[in-house]
């Protein structure tokens, strides 16, 4: 069973993880054709390389990003969401809204 | 057989202590030591099973658990190995997989048919006319099955344990003796783990002292017949005391941790290796891994080479060196390499009587062997193979080898001799055990020109030491467990610079290149498991078969209980040959876990269910409660006994119609959200709008996901200006706690997210006389309709308990959920209990709830949603505020509302007296499946049978038909109904 070194809680079994997807940018409603958010929902990159992935340990119920070699399976880093996700988001009201 | 029981031979057995048990019937007389095969051995019980598809008498291979030739029953127990389980008195063990008697197995007759059976017979015989499988299936099952499973039998104690280590050292035989003393030594903690039941692997049985490295010159011409025994002590006692001095060491050393009669069964990813021990599971967590499995000895492929009493040359080393049979009847030896005549001489020694070498060779690599051979009166062929082997009269057992010359180039020439012998022990090489390295990623290699394999690109952190790495001189082999240890060592950064890798050579050559005696009557087996011969591999090859891997699919080599480590390397030799290619191109077949078959018991542990039980339980099953399970929870289905299961949940719901009904809801999950932005969360994740909402009051709240889909639903209270309190289903709670989280790991809002499911702890008490039980029981805030309206929220004190109160209308009366800090839930239940008294309270279970609500047409997310249900199709687009900026379905709902419904969720009814749909009953539509049935009850109370399917948009209006195909294939028509069938106009939850 592989090992995955959670930012919180150190090196733990990885069936104490759970698979949240990759990380995606979320493209902005107002704008986004109906088109690419679909391709937004349904499609994860598939090519071989490094890829971005949420991940969560059960346990603490903590959310980190790790990077993962797709092909060798290797994780080659972990970290806590807020590297990534430094600042708030907030949502404007569409046009029609307002 | 003679027996003997001495430090050198017999070691394992005590010649004082007897066994018995039966065989077949029979008894038999063993020694404690003694494995079954042995111990039939010694009572000259050769045959102990019978091959898989022709039924031919089989006896051991290996001796040591790797074949699957001993595979024999116990009265509890199918596919046990002979060579593996103990002897002990009164066990009775009997042979499988034959018709009549294993001594007269009527299926032998497959064996005269074999011409008809080609390889490759059931997919080319059974496949045609369409169909006809089903009729052969059940026979060829039976004719190819192996033991009977004793379905009586009562599952066995079996659990799991959990072990940590540095250092994991598998196989305790010189390399991974030294390898686990040098860790040890070195500071790590190791975990040595051993199949046998004793350590020492091949230095218990081989005959290192053979070696001229390590012998003393005798004086052959002059050697009185006195010195014999103290000669031959001199021989075995270097390789004892070595091992008794390592054992020892091993044994004793604290940092040293041994399993023994433990099998290492798979490698998996960061060194997890699950160890089988007896009924114990271990899961045992290393830093390395050092693989000291050693290799297989390889058989050379002859004409009746699987008669019994042909076997290997370990085989015999540990049938006198372990177990003290010596057998009686003359003994030949057919050596691919030196090692053969070790066995030969050491056997001599032991008592047997060893008649010849027959070598496959030119000569002997170390030509004193060959002269002490010769000088003990041991005739020799050089340049000559078994060319076929001959059966006693009964067909069961070795009476003699036919000797032709063996061209090198791999073809038996002409008749040399017929040598009388009960035994041949035969040597053609030795196979890396490679499985667990190879299911780790790492490649095997092997030169064509030196007959040697090499593992390649091991994973980080995984070490060889021995001769699963090609080295087999016994200095080489002890140094390179030493060096296993260090190379293991410093991937720990332990300090070992001071302490260098040994420099060793090994240039032994084991392998003969090719162990092949071609005969024209076949029956020359490259595969025991499966009775494959050459020319079936051949034959799988010319039928286009090139590939390694479909080679194995196409003839089964290497499926069988002993997963190719005899059958692998001569199929890749003759698949190499047959397509003129090398080995190496060839390659050899993918290894996968598990290694040896795993009892099932053993993966199952101690079947634990983990149930989760609410605070009021105990209380539950005092007022006769029938348990069922919700998710991970225990609830209460009704309350009565089970015969009365109708009547008992009708008794619940007209409680709740017409006088007051109590359940307990402390399963539901309860998230709290805190802080300034928890308006703004709540708005963004739930579908509704949620801002304005004001303090005291409860939403109906939606989830729907990125997709639209309907994820969850619950309630929400507002506590505060920056405090919520939101339901989730009891099911979904876990997953929308978690998507809370996640969000707000983008979003960065400022509050805090809490699942309190267990904190809280909650009832719905509800029926038209709930607000006078509530008043009964005294509570400090006015209950009245004005004061405290269906929907609002409500801290109040009950009883001493500060409760958060809820006006729901989830079942459709006049109801308040109460919800409380879990330690007060019980003292609660018991106060209302006690005031209800006066009322005719009631506690109801989840069945008459689910009637409840679906006589008001509430839908359960999960229950009548699935993983495509969009809000439109269950009547949720109330639910959804038009103007937000955002919510996380917000989009995908938007476009989906574009398109027209494919579906809707309806509720329909049937006369009271039709047969009733049940969940997951079809609905048809113009004779095909269109939607299926999620709930149906019978309502006592409108005496209609109600419920609610998926029908199409075109049928979705009150009065339309729809089909619904029923248990039996009978279709019935129902109604579809506006919801809620029961009170349209909501006015009872609104009191």
């Amino acid at each position: 069973m592989k090992i995955m070194n959670c930012p919180l809680n150190g090196p733990r079994n990885i069936s104490e993880f759970v698979y949240g997807g990759q990380v995606k940018t979320m493209p902005d409603i107002n704008s986004v054709s109906d088109e690419a958010w679909a391709n937004y929902v349904f499609y994860e990159q598939n090519d071989i390389g490094i890829v971005l992935e949420w991940w969560l340990h059960s346990p603490s119920s903590y959310w980190f990003i790790a990077e993962r070699h797709n092909a060798s399976d290797e994780i080659l880093r972990t970290y806590p969401a807020d590297e990534l996700f430094k600042e708030r988001i907030d949502f404007a009201a569409s046009e029609a809204d307002a | 057989m003679k027996r003997v029981s001495n430090q050198y031979f017999g070691q394992w057995v005590n010649a004082d202590e007897k066994v018995r048990f039966t065989f077949e019937g029979k008894e038999i007389n063993g020694l404690a030591g003694d494995s079954v095969a042995s111990a039939l051995i010694a009572n000259n019980q050769w045959l102990q099973s019978r091959s898989f598809k022709y039924h031919r008498p089989r006896g051991p291979l290996t001796l040591c658990g790797h074949d699957a030739n001993t595979l024999i029953q116990t009265p509890t127990t199918p596919n046990l190995l002979a060579d593996h389980l103990r002897a002990e008195d009164h066990l009775a063990v009997s042979a499988q997989n034959y018709t009549g008697s294993l001594h007269f197995d009527l299926s032998r007759l497959l064996d005269w048919f074999g011409r008809f059976l080609p390889v490759g017979f059931y997919y080319k015989a059974f496949f045609k006319p369409r169909g006809i499988w089903a009729y052969w299936e059940p026979i060829v099952r039976k004719a190819a099955g192996l033991g009977v499973s004793n379905l009586k039998v009562k599952a066995p104690y079996n659990d799991k344990t959990y072990v940590f280590c540095d250092i994991a050292v598998v196989g305790a035989g010189p390399a991974g003796l030294n390898a686990a003393l040098h860790a040890a030594n070195s500071g790590a903690k190791v975990v040595l783990i051993e199949q046998e039941p004793h350590l020492g692997g091949s230095l218990n049985y081989h005959g290192f002292g053979y070696s001229s490295s390590s012998r003393a010159t005798p004086d052959r011409n002059e050697k009185p017949d006195a010195n014999k025994d103290s000669e031959i002590g001199e021989r075995f006692s270097t390789a004892a005391v070595q091992r008794n001095n390592l054992v020892e060491a091993v044994e004793s050393h604290p940092n040293i941790r041994v399993f023994r009669s433990a099998t290492c069964n798979a490698w998996f990813t960061d060194h997890y290796l699950p160890v089988l021990q007896g009924t114990r599971l271990l899961k045992l967590r290393a830093r390395q891994t050092i693989l000291a499995t050693g290799s297989s000895e390889q058989h050379v492929v002859f004409r009746n080479n699987d008669l019994p009493g042909v076997f290997m040359c370990s085989a015999l080393d540990r049938l006198t060196r372990l177990y003290g049979v010596i057998p009686s009847t003359p003994v030949v030896v057919l050596a691919g390499n030196d090692h053969a005549y070790r066995t030969a001489l050491s056997s001599k020694d032991g008592g047997a009587n060893v008649t010849a070498i027959i070598d496959l060779r030119d000569r002997c690599d170390d030509s004193a062997l060959s002269e002490e051979a010769h000088a003990r009166g041991i005739t020799l062929f050089a340049g000559c193979t078994v060319y076929e082997a001959a059966s006693s009269a009964t067909g069961h057992a070795l009476s003699k080898v036919i000797v032709h010359r063996f061209h090198s180039d791999g073809e038996a020439r002409e008749k040399v001799a017929t040598l009388e012998c009960g035994v041949l022990a035969m040597s053609a090489g030795f196979m890396p055990a490679y499985q667990l390295a190879c299911q780790a990623g790492a490649v095997l290699s092997y030169d064509d020109e030196t007959a040697q394999f090499q593992l390649s690109k091991l994973p980080a952190g995984m070490h060889l030491a021995g001769s699963v790495d090609s080295i087999f001189s016994f200095a080489a082999v002890e140094a390179s467990g030493r060096n296993a240890a260090r190379q293991a060592m410093r991937n720990l950064d332990a300090e070992v610079a001071t302490d260098e890798d040994e420099k060793f050579t090994c240039n032994e050559q084991v392998n003969h290149h090719w162990p092949f005696v071609k005969h024209p009557k076949g029956r020359e087996f490259v595969d025991f498991d499966e009775d494959l011969q050459i020319k079936d591999i051949v034959n799988a090859t010319r039928m286009g078969y090139r590939d390694i891997q479909l080679v194995k699919r196409f003839s089964t080599v290497g499926m069988g209980p002993s997963q190719g480590r005899h059958s692998a390397l001569p199929t890749a030799r003759l698949v190499a040959k047959a397509t003129d290619r090398s080995v190496n191109e060839t390659g050899v077949t993918t290894a996968r876990p598990p290694l040896t078959p795993e009892p099932l018991g053993l993966l199952a542990g101690r079947r634990f269910h983990p149930l989760r039980r609410t605070p009021l339980h105990d209380r539950h099953l005092c007022l006769d409660a029938q348990m069922m399970p919700a998710g991970s929870w225990q609830r209460p289905a009704f309350y009565g006994a089970q015969e009365q299961r109708a009547a008992a949940i009708q008794a619940e719901v007209n409680a709740v119609r017409t006088g007051v009904g109590i359940i307990d809801v402390s399963t539901l999950g309860g998230i709290e959200l805190r802080g300034p932005d928890a308006a703004e969360f709540m708005n963004r994740l739930y579908t509704f709008g949620f801002a304005k909402q004001p303090i005291g009051k409860t939403r109906y709240a939606v989830l729907t996901n990125e997709l639209g889909v309907v994820a969850d639903d619950g309630v929400a209270a507002r506590i505060g200006e920056n405090h919520y309190y939101v339901t989730a289903t009891t099911s979904g709670v876990d997953r929308v706690y978690r998507d809370m989280l996640k969000w707000n790991a983008q979003w960065r809002l400022d509050l805090d997210i809490a699942n309190v499911t267990s904190a809280f702890s909650a009832v719905n008490i509800a029926g038209p006389k709930s607000r006078d039980v509530l008043t009964a029981l005294g509570c400090d805030i006015s209950l009245e309709a004005d004061d405290f309206p269906y929907l609002a929220y409500r801290e109040a004190t009950l009883v001493g308990v500060p409760t958060r109160m809820m006006r729901v209308g989830f079942v459709g009366e006049l109801g308040y959920e109460l919800h409380v800090p879990s330690p007060y839930i019980g003292v609660l239940w018991d106060r209302l209990m006690e005031a209800g008294q006066a009322f005719g309270i009631r506690a109801f279970g989840v069945e008459a709830q689910r009637l409840l609500r679906l006589e008001k047409g509430h839908i359960i997310v999960g229950q009548d949603t699935d993983g495509m249900t969009q809000p439109d199709e269950v009547s949720l687009r109330w639910a959804i505020a038009k103007k937000k900026p955002f919510f996380v379905g917000a989009k995908s709902v938007e476009i989906l509302s574009k398109e027209p419904l494919e579906r809707k969720l309806v509720g329909f009814e049937l006369g009271a007296t039709a047969p009733q749909p049940k969940e997951g009953h079809l609905v048809i539509r113009d004779g095909d499946i269109f939607g299926s049935v999620t709930s149906c009850e019978y309502s006592p109370t409108l005496n209609k049978i109600i419920g609610l399917a998926y029908v199409h948009p075109d049928d979705s209006a009150s009065g339309a038909e729809v089909v619904i195909r029923t248990d039996n294939a009978v279709h019935v028509h129902a109604h579809v109904t506006d919801t809620p069938f029961y009170d349209p106009d909501n006015t009872r939850q609104a009191l």
